[in-house]
């Protein structure tokens, strides 16, 4: 920067080159204002010695017919004439100092002559005393000595006497003699310097000192400066020019023009900066770089102003040029650096932002990834045994409290899939499904599920108008997990009041028009003319969100304040997911909200309107969402209401309105309800407090436990049969408990699933009378082989075995099967390609892909392909649940469902069961 | 005669818990016990022993493509690591499972030691629930030569 700004300064310097108190000698004497004309006159008379070139004949010409050539000749009258006032005022000076003298001559002959009067009346005062007299008069003389200049007038004769005043008159007339030939020789002198003056202060002399004084000063200045200086004539033909190092000849430039003198670039572009300021009338400045021939390549800082006569026309143009090369190159170079300072600046930040993305995103996936592992399993546990539960016999009640607990399971499980989502949609490979769902029923179940874990005492109410349809299509996971995720956010932070969710339709909002033209989402939005915008809010009675955090609340990690993020816990993830997918989803997530007054949060989606014939395949996916619960009443309802049930174990609680189908039972089965109940200190995990009670109190309350859960129970009875008195070992891990409350549950499924497999079986020997359904399964491992060999042998079915993928299709080929079970990975052809040649041979009716692909495809009967064609053959994949594994690939390649490994007999049964019905 | 019997079904039970509690196996070898049937009395230990093979043959196999110095076949490795991971996910041995989850990882990124080192634990893993698995089918057989049932045996 700071050399920047020198060279900047360089600049200004060079263009005000002339020093301001050039001028001549004359201007500062006189003090006089320097005269515009002054450095051209200068420059032009400098232009008449050897070292320039210029037409000397033009020049008077010049001089007389520009306005600059009149206001020099202007000026040097002028300063003639300063002069001349100069000499006479020094004349006048010198005159008047004569005349003092004069004045002083004459004072002094006054007093000589009073000195005589005095003198002659002299002897009357001294008669008494000679000496005395005598004395007297020797000072008196003395003292008229010093008065006449020193001049003794010597007088021998005797005081008084003839001689004596003789003699005086003798010597005061010669006095007066000198005093006038004084004068006379005075006068002489001042006549002589006043001839002097007149004769050697000719103009023309003077100027031509002081022009020469000038050039002198010029030349020492511009000896080495580089620098060119000319003028041109209105056509731009040069009149003269002067130059540091002239290479070419008089006759070469004079009458010519740049062009003409000139070739290469930059000369084009100073003729027209020149023509420019001819035109304008503006002296102005600029840069050009020539690369000429004569000199290369040198850029020049050039200054043109333009000449008038004395009609004011523009009659050429001064010019002066310094050469700036070494600056300018110094300067693009600075200004090169930086800018590569900037970009590699620039370059380094994206790098940094980049890496630390990847960073997180790798350590996010590695995280998400075991997660998913570690969580999932359990849960599918849970979610099994709820669903071997519901086939047992239920009655209305229990069925219905399992389903909350099916659809609840099977949230939690999405929602770990949808955190491994939230990255896809991050990286930009999510997709949405277009499904059928009944936007009443899931804002039911959303609020069941809510009510079934609520903890606190709040309403949760549902209100649905009458013109949201009864079926949409859209992703209804995403959906409902952004309402579960709305939701409990909203309990988290109501302590009192309610929470609901209200569902409206609206007409299409602005911001649909910009979005429209995103035809990804439209089309996995399943959007077209027949969609409806719904509005929903979610709105609690809360503590509010303040302003100043509305911005960061859909920020990843961000909580309102680091204080809510102490008290309420919570990853700050869940607004982020919820704004990403209803982005994704082509609307809008806002919120409004006032402290302690509640927020609303509002999302404004698109969907298609469902049509009743639509019903095709989204039953694989989402039918146990909901097929299960078929409550004839849940399709058109407007309204829920789920109360408090905390208060209902003591109170009457009042009746319980509309569909509110969580009957009280369902909070007295519920463990943490019941802890709260006795417990001051509620606790999230029933083993812990357990534990802490008997080691508190030794004693356990039988009662409770029993009422508790079956877990409870289940520990209780261990630790009686272990250990006779109360937990001494067990007790002091809560997970010892959970260990056995786990095996006691464990039981409970192999129990169920042994009496459940023994009913099917029956059902499925009655089936494979009437027809055996045949399974392939594509599975490279030989010990994955036995074990699912011998699952299919216990559920009643063969199975015939391909060891890849290309032996998968020549099965498939050879025969005609009703249910594929491929394995992903294998060696050879894996199964997704293997799907992908079957889809194609269903739609094609032949198998060119597949020899394309390089298999040895067996000529069939035509028949027969064409018998395969019609029917789609249900192709299941088992996946090791890895990355690389994803469902969404396995659904991508045509699979329609997968299993994930390992494969166990409940899966494989509740698999068989949907497709081979 | 019963006592005995009782006592060995309490101590095949204790053995078989611990073996779930330290880990050695999961729920998939329950879902194996439960597919054994009076058809196939020996199904367990028939797959165990296929298992068990299959383990040497592979481990036997990897270790020969590992020991190369230089220009490891780590695609070899990969699907060996690959049948492996599947067929102990397959039995329910959980550690060779876990061992097998980090040896792809290594695989995955070429990294020979890691690759050594998981090998050389997989390969005692395996070792080590051969000869637990072989105690309890002992066990199995003591209690049937005894006259007693195999009894049912439920944890995670």
């Amino acid at each position: 920067m700071e050399t920047d700004q020198i060279e900047e300064m360089d600049v200004e310097v060079l263009s005000s080159m002339w020093p301001e108190d050039v001028g001549t000698e004359a201007d500062k004497q006189f003090n006089v204002e320097k005269s515009a004309g002054d450095s051209d006159m200068l420059k032009e008379v400098d232009l008449s010695e050897k070292r320039t070139m210029a037409d000397l004949t033009r020049l008077p010409e010049l001089m007389d017919t520009t306005q600059h050539g009149t206001s020099q000749l202007t000026n040097l009258v002028k300063q003639w004439e300063y002069m001349q006032d100069n000499a006479v005022r020094l004349l006048r000076e010198e005159l008047k100092i004569l005349t003092r003298q004069r004045e002083e001559a004459e004072a002094k002959e006054l007093k000589i002559i009073e000195e005589h009067n005095f003198e002659t009346e002299e002897p009357e005062n001294v008669p008494v005393l000679d000496e005395t007299s005598d004395l007297f008069r020797r000072f008196r003389q003395k003292k008229r000595d010093a008065l006449v200049d020193s001049k003794k007038i010597e007088i021998d004769e005797e005081f008084d006497t003839v001689a004596y005043w003789k003699q005086k008159a003798l010597s005061l007339e010669k006095m007066l003699e000198a005093s006038t030939e004084r004068e006379r020789r005075l006068i002489e002198k001042l006549n002589e310097s006043l001839k002097a003056m007149e004769s050697h202060s000719a103009p023309v002399e003077e100027l031509t000192r002081n022009l020469k004084r000038a050039e002198g000063f010029l030349h020492f200045i511009l000896q080495n400066a580089p620098i060119v200086m000319g003028h041109q004539d209105k056509d731009l033909r040069y009149l003269f020019i002067y130059n540091k190092f002239p290479s070419l000849r008089e006759q070469d430039i004079l009458g010519k023009t740049d062009v003409e003198i000139f070739h290469g670039g930059g000369v084009k572009e100073s003729e027209d900066f020149k023509r420019e300021v001819l035109e304008k009338g503006k002296a102005s400045k600029r840069e050009i770089t020539f690369e000429t021939e004569l000199f290369g390549s040198k850029t020049f800082l050039i200054y043109v102003e333009p000449v008038y006569n004395k009609a004011k026309e523009t009659i050429g143009i001064n010019y002066m040029g310094m050469e700036v090369t070494d600056q300018v190159r110094k300067r693009e170079k600075m200004a090169k650096l930086r800018e590569d300072n900037a970009v590699r600046k620039a370059m380094e930040s994206e790098l940094n932002k980049t890496i630390h993305i990847t960073e997180e995103t790798m350590r996010a996936k590695q995280m998400l990834a075991t997660m998913s592992h570690e969580i999932r399993s359990p849960l599918s546990g849970v979610v099994g045994m709820a669903e071997i539960l519901s086939t047992t016999k239920l009655d209305k009640e229990q069925r219905q409290l399992l389903n909350v607990m099916i659809s609840s399971g099977d949230l939690v499980l999405q929602l770990i899939n949808d955190i491994l989502d939230l990255s896809k949609v991050e990286s930009g490979v999510m997709k949405l499904e277009a499904t059928k769902f009944r936007p009443r029923e899931v804002v039911k179940h959303v609020l069941q599920t809510a009510a079934a874990s609520l903890k606190k005492d709040l309403t949760l109410e549902g209100t649905i108008t009458d013109d949201v349809p009864i079926e949409v299509v859209g992703d209804v996971l995403r959906i409902r997990q952004i309402l579960t995720n709305l939701i409990s956010n909203a309990i988290k932070f109501t302590h009192q009041g309610k929470v609901g969710i209200r569902l409206q339709v609206i007409s299409e909002p602005s911001f649909a028009s910009e979005n429209a033209l995103d035809p990804d989402a439209q089309e996995q939005n399943g959007l077209t003319e027949t969609s409806v915008w719904i509005c929903c809010d979610v709105y609690d009675t809360g503590i509010g969100i303040p302003e100043n955090a509305l911005p960061c609340l859909f920020k990843k990690y961000m909580q309102a304040s680091a204080d809510h993020a102490r008290k309420y816990g919570g990853t700050g993830l869940g607004l982020a997911i919820c704004k990403q997918l209803v982005e994704l989803m082509g609307g809008r997530l806002t919120v409004t909200s006032q402290v302690n007054e509640g927020s609303t949060f509002t999302f404004i989606l698109p969907y298609k309107v469902a049509t009743s014939d639509d019903h095709s395949d989204d039953q694989d996916e989402f039918s146990d969402m909901v097929d299960h619960h078929h409550e004839p009443d849940d399709t058109t309802e407007g309204y829920f209401q789920f109360k408090p049930l905390l208060g209902s174990i003591y109170s009457n609680g009042g009746p319980v309105i509309g569909n509110n189908f969580l009957p009280h039972k369902v909070m007295l089965t519920s463990p943490l309800k019941l802890i709260n109940g006795f417990v001051a200190d509620p606790c999230n995990d029933t083993g812990q407090c357990e534990t802490g009670q008997v080691e508190n109190g030794g004693y356990i309350d039988e009662t409770r436990l029993k009422t508790s859960s079956g877990h409870c129970i289940e520990s209780n009875g261990q630790y009686e049969n272990g250990n006779g008195r109360c937990l001494s070992k067990e007790s002091e891990s809560c997970s010892s408990s959970q260990a056995s409350s786990e095996g006691g549950t464990l039981e409970m499924e192999s129990e169920l699933t042994v009496s459940s497999h023994r009913e099917e079986e029956k059902a499925e020997t009655d089936l494979k009378e009437t027809s055996k359904p045949k399974i392939l399964l594509v599975e490279d491992n030989k010990i994955n082989i036995m074990v699912a060999k011998s699952m299919m042998k216990q559920l009643g079915y063969t199975i015939d075995i391909a060891n890849n993928g290309v032996e998968a299709i020549n099965a498939v080929e050879g025969s005609s099967y009703d249910l594929v079970l491929m394995d992903v990975c294998m060696p050879v052809m894996d199964g997704l390609k293997a799907t992908r040649l079957i889809r194609s041979y269903e739609e094609t009716g032949n198998w060119d892909a597949a020899i394309e692909a390089g298999i040895d495809i067996k000529t069939l009967e035509d028949e027969q392909a064409c018998v395969h064609s019609t029917k789609r053959l249900p192709i299941i994949a088992m996946t090791a649940n890895t990355l690389a594994e994803s469902s969404e690939e396995c659904y991508a390649n045509g699979m329609d469902s997968f299993i994930s490994k390992p494969v166990t007999l409940q899966k494989l049964k509740e698999c068989l069961q949907q497709y081979l019905h | 005669m019963n006592t005995v019997v009782a006592q060995l079904q309490r101590q095949f039970q204790d053995y078989i818990v611990s073996l779930y509690q330290q880990g050695f196996l999961d729920n998939q070898f329950t879902e194996l016990r439960n597919l054994q049937d009076e058809g196939t009395p020996d199904f367990v230990s028939e797959v165990v022993s296929l298992f068990f093979d299959d383990c040497a043959k592979l481990i036997n196999n990897m270790s020969r493509s590992l020991e190369q110095p230089e220009n490891v076949d780590f695609k070899q490795v990969d699907s060996g690591v690959h049948q492996l991971k599947g067929s102990s996910s397959s039995v329910g041995a959980r550690r060779v499972k876990n061992v097998c989850i980090s040896f792809k990882e290594c695989c995955d990124v070429h990294n020979r030691e890691g690759c050594l080192r998981c090998l050389q634990q997989v390969d005692y893993e395996y070792k080590m629930l051969k000869t637990k698995l072989e105690d309890l089918f002992k066990l199995e057989q003591r209690i049937l030569q005894a006259g007693g049932t195999i009894p049912q045996v439920d944890i995670k």
